[in-house]
């Protein structure tokens, strides 16, 4: 299992080369890349995320350790960005292998919820019009309540 | 003492990321009204709480949780990871 939160770039070929080299046994790799998007409308200029050092790395690795108890798992990859990212920057991604694809999709997708809600990042937008911490969203909250 | 931090807007609406208290109050709430009580730009902050979350000692808390022997409380509004 790795958890990375850092201010760097990652390279998204890389660390996905990278995580499945280091397989062994394992059928099947699922990853999930998030991106910076511009907003409709107004032009996006920066993102700026915030972050809670001290907490989030143990927050990141309760959630990790949580989808390796109810899956059956051979590994797990977290990496999460914070600092300045701009419009098309890779935020985070997240990477499980599994023997069968079942167990990869279905924990890829319990770790995409969690963070979304349970990491502790926020996110500011900057554009031309001022800016603007991005609200959580009711759906990302009911999200968890399916697992 | 206790440090207690803030993040995102709550950080900007009352204007620094961390303070010290020496003796801290027996609950989350009771920290809270404590700091309500101080100036508007806490008020501001804390006027919703339903918009709040908060975290003793690094983990996800409540606000009638005690604060007996915690080192660390923040207050940040909901995450948005991801």
């Amino acid at each position: 299992m790795d958890v990375r939160v850092q201010e760097a770039a990652f390279d998204l070929g890389s660390e996905a080369n990278a995580f499945v080299a280091k397989q062994s046994g394992m059928g099947a790799v699922v990853t999930f890349t998030g991106i910076v998007r511009d907003l409709d409308g107004a032009r996006l200029s920066t993102m700026e995320i915030e972050h809670y050092p001290g907490m989030t790395q143990k927050a990141l690795d309760t959630i990790a350790n949580e989808a390796a108890s109810r899956w059956n798992l051979g590994d797990i990859l977290i990496i999460h960005r914070y600092g300045m990212l701009h419009p098309d920057d890779l935020i985070m991604m997240v990477a499980t292998a599994a023997r069968h694809r079942a167990d990869a999709f279905q924990a890829a997708e319990f770790l995409m919820d969690f963070l979304k809600s349970r990491a502790p990042f926020w996110k500011k937008e900057v554009t031309e019009a001022g800016t603007d911490w991005v609200a959580a969203r009711d759906e990302d909250e009911d999200a968890l309540s399916r697992w | 003492m206790m440090d207690v931090l803030y993040f995102a807007w709550v950080r900007e609406r009352i204007g620094l990321p961390k303070e010290r208290i020496d003796t801290p109050p027996a609950t989350v709430m009771d920290l809270v009204n404590e700091l309500r009580a101080r100036e508007e730009r806490y008020e501001a902050a804390f006027a919703d709480l339903g918009a709040l979350r908060v975290a003793v000692d690094q983990e996800l808390s409540d606000f009638d949780a005690p604060l007996a022997g915690a080192r660390e409380v923040a207050f940040f509004p909901p995450m948005t990871g991801g």
